[in-house]
């Protein structure tokens, strides 16, 4: 057998329900695979002993013959999963130090159907970034590099550490949380597979918030099968979310038929954007062409308002996150500023908030308070608020004509070298949301799926985006397309 | 239901150095909803925990927390809508207000401000001398109560008690309708008892369940008129807030000297600035809360963590079916079954406990003689007691038994309030005191004969005198209601004495 | 619509964060590149366009009025950078 860290979870899970290994070996293969990881920066606080005692308990349920989907399954959680008495920062310095008396949901849903949590995962400060370059415990770093070039590479972000994470089999999946793409983006980063679900199906419960509307919880995988396994585990109704869609959650892995016949993939020309690079030209024809060799129609359709999806987001968002994030004054949890003689309140808020927050997230908290502030909700907020309902529409028409799913590149470039947008204005890093942040919008399921690799040798991912609620379809029109790209190239390891 | 009809009251005049001002008054009244759980979380709403005991993470705002809507508050301010004759709104939302405060957790505070539960509605405000004002209630919403900074346990620092964050709390806004401080307090006096009887709020206004923010601006006379004819604002002088008012007589001093200090300014040549302000009860005047108006920018926008809050007609008319008759209607049913006087009526219909008790005492009797008996005898025995209607030892029926005993003659109105004030103080049975104790009244005439000629043959002095002057009468009633203990008729008793004197 | 440095330093007042004065400029150059690029919202026609509301279909739930949670006075406290007596302690608020 291969190095038990490199098994996907299917594979791991069907091993160890044979007999063939144990929890706790795969585990400790993962464990050490961390250990000699050191140099991807990807999981920040580690918790080997509660692995490996989690790691037990699994096994004894195993011998049992009582082993839930993910029982003994050794996973990451991003950092911005409050888990209990595990520090939860979401990368950032305003929560040092803070130990949740909580459990997130999705992370209880996970420890419930017996994954084994290693640790928690660098992310970008409040899953704000693309880049992971604006975390407090500094960039996470890509696994994966150009041929003949040792720069380091930007696995992506918000959720650069759980990208990095799997795709260097330190561990076999990890939880990524999406507001404009962070899931997605870094999965197409690493050659890996990241679906950020329907708005409302994961709980958002005991998640740090960033934009409330837009926020989901997604797994980042290997494999397609392994995220409608991890989805599944997950997913499901939580009456502490009132957002949290109560509806039955279907068996994802069972739907993956592949069998994509005479499905409608549309084409929205509007993503075909000026300067954009041939190589991911090519590799959007090329998943058409796939697509359509397995039996899919093809159709060319419009999402007008898909230009606009960036600016909104940039409104919206930072508004919402202007409002998550006033809860982080140093009264209750996490940093608090030392004070000069004379000090009062307003110093304590300001000092704690200037220490707490990095330059990026101060600077949408404040463009947030801004768009928010008298006289121009209306003129920002609110007339982003009806392009919002005009990108939804242009959804909901394209699926009302009879589309099943919609093919999209997932990033506008392969990843880019830690450092380079160092001197770029903040609106050159926001474009690489452009093709994920419409999905947010429209609450819609979004999976990105690796597609091949560009001249460079990094890999290059593709999306398809689905009806609500129909991740089902999604990830066996997805599974279809991983079949026919036939993408196995892993990094050469050098860490 | 009848309607009760009454004059509109003269607005209050303050004359001023050089001219006679009006006072425009408006209201948003904080009522705290009756519930056992808070708004958004599931902990308790009880008053007087140990600090931070009645807290969730959620009203701690954790990270990641999420609000979740307590049914009940929401059918409270349903039910506290259609009190008012309210319209109810079935499509509502949420927003944040944002500003930042230690006892303000989530550094917003979860309102309704641009869609309401309730919109338009009204409120009857009595004044006691045939005249009442009807003010316009312009909407409820519903939304959550802050924590507690406390400022007094340590020199250099504040603390803070999250208990009460996150309370649901219906904020009652009026039009400008108010005329006057006494109209201002009998408003919220109002208020407090319809809310009282519906349920919805406790009205315990010292611990703080019911707080009232004053809004108060200056008119000259026939200015208020052109704004009512209009509803132009500009016709009305600048507003200022007095915020977090607890007690009617504070409100209405508040008013009277917030007032005062506009009309000096105005007539100085100056500018009333609108802003907020803090009434000082030790020194009677009204000061700025500069601290809430710097950079107060609250940044409203619909709470994304909550969907819209969407109800369901058939949920309004059930609970419009099980309101409880109203001040209004039953004080109007009083005036009209039991022919009582208005104040009587008044006094009756204040609270629901006396009205039942009332109503249960002149189920079936004379209701002005129950309302004389339950206001008079019994309201005023338990206020000597600093007791309560609830809490009377006499129960309705035994009040009734001796309002059956006078009615029958079994016993006088005087020996009546004997046999109270043993019922009172025993809780034994009026009927069943006045048979043991021998309290019945004597109506045999031959026995009060019997007696009236043993005084006239005891006191031929008397007897001669009282033949001069009818008016000495009296003095023989009187010895034969001692030799009698109380209990002959006095009506006989008079009859008979007059017979007897008769030269 | 450009931001200046006394807007900016406005807003970082509202949004509890201090900044410098040194760092205004900067910071308002951010804003406004920021902003510029929002500006692009205004070619959208959205006559008559309602601002969604929210992205799901979902009614708002309403739970029971049943009292749950809370009486976990050390769980709340337990992260505070300063509790005294089961209170959060801040520097004093003049009111």
């Amino acid at each position: 057998m291969a190095d038990l860290n490199t098994l996907t979870l299917a594979q791991a899970r069907d091993a160890l329900r044979k007999g063939e290994t144990t929890a706790q070996e795969l585990t400790q293969s993962c464990l050490t695979a961390i250990e000699g990881a050191a140099a991807l920066n990807a999981f920040v606080h580690h918790t080997p002993e509660r692995a490996l005692e989690a790691a037990a308990a699994a096994d004894a349920r195993l011998a049992k013959g009582d082993a839930p989907a993910m029982c003994g399954l050794p996973i990451g959680i991003k950092d911005l999963f409050c888990t209990k008495g595990v520090p939860s920062q979401a990368g950032s310095r305003i929560l040092e130090g803070f130990l949740p008396q909580y459990e997130s949901t999705v992370s209880q849903n996970l420890l419930d159907s017996g994954a084994v949590m290693l640790g928690k995962l660098n992310m970008d400060e409040f899953a704000m970034g693309s880049s992971n370059e604006t975390s407090v415990y500094g960039d996470a770093v890509n696994p994966w590099r150009r041929k003949d070039d040792s720069a380091a590479l930007t696995p992506g972000g918000s959720s650069g550490g759980s990208a990095a994470a799997v795709a260097a089999d330190l561990c076999l999946a990890a939880t990524g949380t999406d507001t404009g793409g962070s899931i997605r983006q870094p999965a197409a980063f690493t050659g890996t597979v990241g679906i950020k679900p329907t708005y409302g199906r994961c709980s958002r419960w005991g998640i740090v918030a960033f934009a409330s509307s837009l926020d989901q919880a997604g797994p980042m995988t290997k494999t397609v099968r392994d995220a409608a396994i991890m989805l599944g585990a997950m997913a499901g109704h939580d009456p502490k979310d009132s957002t949290s869609a109560d509806l039955p959650v279907p068996d994802f892995e069972a739907a993956l038929t592949g069998d994509i016949r005479g499905k409608k993939i549309g084409i929205p020309k509007e993503y075909r954007m000026e300067g954009m690079p041939a190589e991911i030209e090519k590799l959007w024809a090329d998943g058409v062409a796939m697509l359509k060799d397995a039996g899919a129609q093809i159709v060319d359709i419009s999402l007008p308002h898909t230009k606009y999806a960036l600016p909104a987001y940039y409104v919206i968002a930072p508004a919402e996150a202007s409002s998550n994030l006033a809860r982080y004054d140093g009264v209750r949890y996490g940093h608090r500023a030392a004070l000069d003689q004379g000090d009062g309140i307003t110093e304590m808020y300001e000092k704690t908030r200037a220490e707490g927050f990095g330059p990026e997230v101060q600077r949408r908290v404040m463009v947030g308070t801004y768009v928010l502030s008298a006289g121009f909700y209306d003129a920002y907020y609110n007339r982003a608020r009806r392009v919002r309902t005009l990108i939804k529409k242009d959804f909901e028409d394209v699926f009302a004509d009879g589309v099943d799913a919609i093919l999209t590149p997932a990033t506008p470039s392969s990843a880019f070298a830690l450092g380079q947008m160092k001197d770029a204005d903040p609106v050159a890093m926001y474009l690489n949301d452009v093709f994920t942040v419409t999905v947010n919008l429209a609450g819609l399921p979004g999976v990105a799926v690796p597609a091949g690799l560009d001249a460079n040798g990094l890999p290059l991912g593709l999306q398809l985006i689905g009806r609500p609620w129909a991740e089902a379809d999604l990830l066996s029109t997805a599974y279809a397309l991983e079949q026919a790209a036939g993408f196995v190239a892993k990094p050469d390891k050098w860490w | 239901m009848l309607d009760l009809t009454y004059d509109t009251p003269k607005p209050r005049v303050i004359a001023g150095a050089k001219y006679d001002w009006e006072l425009v008054i408006g209201m948003e009244v904080h009522a705290q909803v009756s519930s056992n759980a808070k708004l958004f979380s599931a902990a308790s709403t009880k008053f007087g925990a140990e600090p931070n005991a009645n807290v969730s993470f959620v009203d701690a705002a954790m990270p990641g927390m999420l609000p979740t809507i307590n049914e009940y508050c929401v059918e409270q301010a349903v039910r506290t809508g259609l009190g008012l004759k309210a319209d109810i709104n079935l499509h509502s939302a949420f927003d944040r207000k944002n500003y930042f405060y230690p006892d303000l957790p989530q550094g917003y505070q979860i309102s309704q401000l641009y869609h309401p539960i309730v919109g338009e509605g009204e409120v009857l405000v009595e004044m006691g001398d045939g005249t009442a004002r009807l003010v316009r209630v312009e909407r409820i919403h519903l939304e959550q109560d802050a924590g507690k900074s406390i400022h007094d346990m340590d020199p250099n620092m504040s603390f803070v008690d999250l208990n009460r964050t996150g309370v649901a709390l219906m904020e009652i806004v009026s039009r400008p309708d108010i005329r006057g401080p006494e109209e201002a307090a009998a408003y919220l006096g109002k208020l407090r008892q319809i809310l009282r009887y519906l349920g919805t709020c406790d009205g315990n206004m010292q611990s703080g369940s019911m707080r009232a923010d004053v809004n108060v601006s200056i008119c000259r006379p026939g200015d208020y008129e052109k704004y009512q004819a209009t509803q132009d604002f500009s016709h009305l002088g600048t507003r200022c807030e007095i915020k977090n008012m607890n007690s009617m007589r504070f409100i209405q001093a508040a008013i009277e000297v917030e007032a005062k200090r506009q009309i000096a300014i105005v007539e100085a040549g100056g500018a009333v600035q609108q802003e907020t302000r803090l009434y000082d009860p030790d020194r009677n005047e009204t000061r700025s809360m500069r601290s809430k108006e710097e950079a107060h920018d609250y940044r409203y926008f619909p709470d994304p963590d909550l969907l819209p809050l969407v109800i369901e007609q058939a949920w309004v008319d059930h609970i419009g079916a099980t309101l409880p008759e109203l001040p209004d209607a039953k004080k109007a049913r009083f005036l009209n079954d039991f022919g009582l006087t208005d104040y009587d009526a008044s006094v009756l219909t204040a609270d629901l406990d006396s009205a039942g008790y009332f109503e249960a005492v002149a189920q079936g009797r004379d209701g002005k003689m129950a309302a004389n008996w339950v206001i008079n005898e019994l309201f005023g025995r338990l206020k000597k007691d600093e007791s309560t209607i609830t809490q009377s030892p006499v129960s309705p029926g035994q009040l009734g038994q001796i309002i059956d005993l006078i009615a029958s003659d079994a016993i006088s109105g005087k020996i009546a309030k004997d046999v109270f004030e043993i019922s009172y103080t025993t809780g034994r049975d009026p009927a069943e005191i006045v048979e043991t104790e021998g309290m019945k009244q004597v109506t045999d005439t031959g026995a009060i004969e019997a007696a009236v000629n043993d005084i006239i043959a005891a006191n031929p002095d008397q007897v001669a005198k009282a033949r001069e002057n009818p008016k000495l009468a009296g003095w023989f009633v009187g010895q034969v209601m001692k030799a009698t203990g109380g209990k002959a008729n006095p009506k006989a008793v008079n009859q008979i004495v007059a017979a007897k004197l008769k030269p | 619509m450009s931001i200046d440095e006394s807007t900016a330093a406005r807003v970082a007042k509202l949004a509890r964060i201090k900044v410098e004065p040194e760092a205004l400029p900067a910071l308002a150059g951010e804003f406004n590149t920021i902003l510029g690029f929002i500006e692009q919202l205004n070619e959208v026609n959205v006559d008559g366009v309602e601002p969604m509301t929210s992205v799901t279909p979902q009614v708002l739930k309403r739970r029971a009025d049943v009292v749950a949670d809370g009486d976990q006075q050390a769980k709340v406290l337990a992260n505070a950078p300063d509790a005294r007596e089961g209170f959060f302690a801040v520097p004093k608020v003049v009111e």
